[in-house]
């Protein structure tokens, strides 16, 4: 048992390091191709990626990916593919700015209330797409798509003059957040970074106990592996994916919050949007994994981070575009490569001790 | 065709020894042995899916190395799987043509081929039906065309009567002869000694993975066929002493649930279905698959629910209560279907020993999963119930079939259920297991466990039970008491034909004491066989056939009917 424990270690740190050095020699090829010297550009992406500007430009950034991350994950934890979590956030930032800008609390009050005003709102748009898949048997990757597009053009409708913002100069946006709303901020010798890391890594403990160490884990984790088995089991399939999609929902509304509370403090025409998708290529990367996912998304941050910086190199600032293709390419064939390796492997493990035992014991029988 | 010192080895395991095998052009000949006696194995040798590690394949006197199914194709020889290969929303034209548009192309040649192929053998295909439509004797037919159009001269069809009714079997073998006769070779695999003898020429036995004998249909009797392949007694089903208690244990009363079938016709799948099982009783239940037993077992279960009737259980009415209640209330579940509704297959051993049992000890407490309490009872459970595992962190789906179902009965036992209910239980399982299953039953039921046993094995069925019931088209047409019933008598109301109480005859209709002998061995498991992975070398005794019987019943009764 110890040694199955060992190889699994082996086998679990294979497909990472397997997935990146395929990554960086496919990368390598085409900045080659392009005429450019690709180890120049590592070198670039690692100096500049490591000045303390860009660490705190990187952490921040990685922090709505990395809730972003746990809302995908939380679906593909049992089989549903929520592709929709970027409408999730954004009409749940939006929506969230509205009240808050609307409210002047003490921030004890005003903080939580904009957060779980989020969450609800979050939760509420990604339900839509449970209740219509266990009622009407609509595939999710549909609705939530769909879903996207109707909150985008919900948001336009009352993202206008009059309506819910107000303009000022080119950009119109909602009411500022009143100074109680603004979260805290870590600082640092350059620029601070974003309270809100510390609910990111808070999430990121729950996702992990909650999947992990409950019941309501467990039967989550069922669904996802045999819907069969999980409603024998005595798991209610359609009560789950109504409250899995509720879960990644409110994990959805978490997203835009560190740009809400710790920069922008409105929701305007500017605000960050397609972290959603972002979140999808992490979550793949980190292979659902709490602590997987948050090494994604900091290497994503380091990546758009050091990619500007390759542009003043002469490269094409696309190749980073290129880079994050192809890693979570190499990622999902890795494990699956890996994965498959680690059955087959078991399997014959499992096949020769049992033969061993079964030559024995035959032998036994034969002389009885 | 002959095939010479073939051995293949798997890792672990040699899956085929030494095995010798000749078959001679224009004949049925059929490859018998237990399930995992490395029938499947050879096929797939001889049909270019595997490759032996030694040994040699002859074909009309040229060696040859088979190294895909094109090759064996090329070579005129074609394989009739035993779970069909066929697209069901295409035609059976469509089917045919599949993969081989170069021959006829796909249209009126291709048509033309099907009709005279059809005609020539009797195989009645209508080629521009669409495959969902049509029935599993249809279908097969569908698949031995597919063959004969891609040319081949020798078909080899894997337990081809698994999933046929009896008379179905009977015209099957009807169009088997009519290819022999047109010169064509088959090489027929199974574990029932009453088709084999009645539709092979040339019989070759194999035992663990080897050739141990042949023989001639017309010199042979069942036993000795039996004797053939089992090569020792094994244990029997049989219980000794009643415990059936007078205290009702589980009440189904009017149960009533229809379902939409593929045409879209509303049809009862259960009607009035009314028993109860006391403490201590082991109701069986008889029936061709398919005639309502599996949705029975859901509607106890709760995953379906009826449109009339009640359920209860130990004086509680759980008809309406969701499946977790019922599990919690002690109903424990080993069902037909392990690989869909038992396991999580690429989950680790422990996680299985959860599944189905979250709420309750050791797995939780207070919603948490308890993993080291959980983990400890599963490393009990491989140890008291003997499920051959290197460890409790490697996935369920390494283990073999039959260590799979120990750890489900393991699981389902540790809970001390009110009920049981065993779809299928010693299904796909080796002999050992079969008869610690079984062991595993007896002790329960003594200790007051009522068991609703449901199983194509008569042997089984009858040994076990205390009452026995036969389902037939969603109602339970008849009963029997097992003390006195025999397997004949049983298949005969299996197939609608019989109904009521049945009353053993002493001479009866069944001339045929001698297929009795081998009444009261474990037969093999009727599917599965081919599509899980076996290793012969975990199976130390072979299994044992039995299935004469309930062949030989079905025979029975088509010529008490005639």
């Amino acid at each position: 048992m110890k040694k199955i424990d060992k190889n699994r270690l082996i086998l679990g740190l294979a497909a990472p390091v397997l997935a990146i050095v395929a990554a960086l020699a496919i990368t390598s090829i085409i900045i080659g191709v392009t005429g450019k010297d690709p180890f120049h550009a590592y070198q670039v992406m690692v100096e500049f990626g490591s000045k303390a500007d860009s660490q705190v430009w990187i952490i921040n950034k990685a922090t709505p990916y990395y809730l972003s991350a746990l809302a995908v994950a939380v679906g593909f934890r049992m089989n549903l593919f929520n592709i929709g979590v970027d409408g999730q956030y954004r009409i749940a930032a939006f929506f969230a700015a509205v009240v808050g800008g609307a409210l002047t609390l003490p921030g004890i009050i005003e903080i939580p209330v904009i957060i779980i005003v989020a969450m609800a709102v979050g939760a509420l748009w990604a339900g839509i797409a449970g209740l219509l898949k266990t009622s009407r048997g609509v595939n999710e990757v549909i609705s939530t798509i769909m879903l996207n597009a109707i909150g985008a053009s919900v948001i336009g409708y009352f993202l206008q003059d009059g309506r819910l913002a107000k303009k000022e100069g080119n950009l119109i946006h909602t009411p500022y957040l009143p100074d109680s709303a603004h979260f805290f901020e870590i600082p640092t010798q350059t620029k601070p970074i974003y309270g809100f890391v510390v609910i990111a890594a808070l999430a990121g403990v729950a996702y992990w106990f909650l999947l992990n160490r409950t019941r309501f884990g467990f039967d989550l984790r069922t669904v996802g592996q045999s819907e069969t088995a999980a409603q024998a089991s005595g798991v209610s399939v359609k009560r789950m994916v109504v409250t899995s999609m509720l879960i990644s929902g409110a994990l959805a509304g978490l997203v835009g919050m560190p740009t809400l509370l710790g920069v922008s403090y409105n929701y305007g025409t500017d605000f960050p949007t397609g972290i959603g998708f972002t979140g999808i290529a992490i979550a793949l990367l980190g292979r659902n994994n709490p602590v997987g996912m948050a090494l994604a998304a900091l290497l994503w941050g380091f990546l758009e981070r050091t990619g500007t910086q390759l542009e003043f190199e002469g490269y094409a600032q696309e190749i980073v575009g290129v880079i994050q293709g192809v890693i979570v390419l190499c990622v999902v064939i890795a494990y699956e490569l890996v994965r498959r390796y680690g059955l087959k492997a078991q399997q014959r493990k499992v096949g020769e001790e049992l033969a061993a035992q079964a030559r024995k014991s035959d032998k036994a029988e034969v002389s009885a | 065709m002959e095939l010479a010192g073939i051995t293949k080895r798997f890792p672990g395991v040699v899956a085929n020894h030494d095995i010798h095998l000749t078959v001679r052009r224009g004949t049925v000949h059929a490859l018998c042995g237990e399930n995992g006696a490395g029938k499947s194995t050879l096929m797939k040798i001889l049909y270019g899916m595997q490759k032996p590690d030694e040994g040699t394949i002859t074909l009309d006197g040229e060696q040859v190395t088979l190294h895909s199914p094109a090759d064996a194709i090329a070579r005129g020889i074609g394989m009739v799987h035993q779970h069909f290969m066929l697209a069901d929303n295409l035609t059976v034209l469509e089917n045919v043509v599949l993969g081989a548009e170069k021959l006829h192309g796909i249209g009126g040649k291709a048509r033309a081929k099907i009709k005279e192929i059809s005609d020539a053998y009797g195989l009645g295909v209508r080629p521009d039906v669409l495959v969902e439509d049509l029935g599993v004797a249809d279908r097969q037919r569908v698949e031995i065309l597919k063959v004969l159009y891609r040319g081949a001269r020798t078909l080899i069809l894997d337990e081809p009567t698994a999933v046929l009714v009896p008379q179905e079997v009977d015209a099957l073998f009807d169009n088997l002869r009519e290819l022999k006769s047109e010169g064509l070779t088959v090489i027929f695999i199974s574990h029932k000694l009453g088709e084999v003898l009645s539709v092979a020429d040339d019989i070759t036995v194999i035992r663990r993975g080897t050739t141990v004998g042949t023989a001639i249909p017309s010199r042979t009797t069942p036993k000795q066929l039996a004797e053939l392949m089992v090569g020792e007694e094994l244990p029997s089903p049989e219980t000794r002493e009643s415990t059936v208690t007078d205290i009702p244990m589980l009440t189904v009363e009017g149960l009533h649930l229809s379902a939409t079938d593929s045409d879209g016709v509303v049809r009862a799948v259960l009607d009035g279905i009314t028993f109860t099982i006391h403490k201590g009783e082991v109701l069986g239940l008889a029936g061709v698959e398919g005639n309502g037993q599996a949705e029975l077992v859901e509607a106890i279960m709760g995953m379906r629910s009826p449109d009339a009737g009640t359920v209860t259980l130990d004086g509680e009415d759980i008809t309406k209560a969701p499946t977790r209640k019922r599990r919690e209330d002690g109903i424990g579940y080993i069902p037909e279907d392990r690989h869909r509704h038992g396991l999580l297959l690429e989950a680790p051993l422990w996680e299985n020993r959860i599944l189905g049992h979250v709420t309750e000890r050791p797995n939780s407490k207070r919603g948490l999963i308890d993993t080291k309490a959980a983990r400890a009872d599963t490393e009990r459970i491989v140890r008291e119930f003997d499920v051959r595992t290197p460890g409790i962190e490697v996935t369920a789906a390494s283990l073999s079939g039959g260590n799979q179902q120990k750890l489900i009965v393991g699981r389902e036992m540790s809970h001390l259920p009110k009920l049981l209910i065993a779809a299928h239980p010693t299904r796909g399982v080796d002999v050992g297991a079969q008869a610690q299953i079984w062991d595993q039953i007896r002790e329960a039921r003594h200790e007051g466990l009522a068991v609703l046993l449901i199983s194509a094995d008569l042997d089984e069925l009858i040994g076990l039970s205390d009452t026995l019931r036969v389902m037939f088209r969603g109602r339970l047409v008849a009963d029997a008491d097992p003390a006195t019933i025999t397997p004949e008598e049983l298949g005969s109301a299996m197939t609608g034909a019989a109904g009521g109480h049945l009353e053993h005859h002493e001479k009866g209709t069944k001339g045929e004491k001698g297929e009795k002998g081998s009444g009261g061995k474990p037969k093999p498991p009727e599917r599965g066989a081919s599509s899980e992975p076996r290793k012969a070398g975990t199976s130390p005794k072979a299994k044992k056939p039995g299935n004469t019987n309930r062949n030989k019943s079905k025979k029975n009764k088509k010529k008490r009917r005639r």
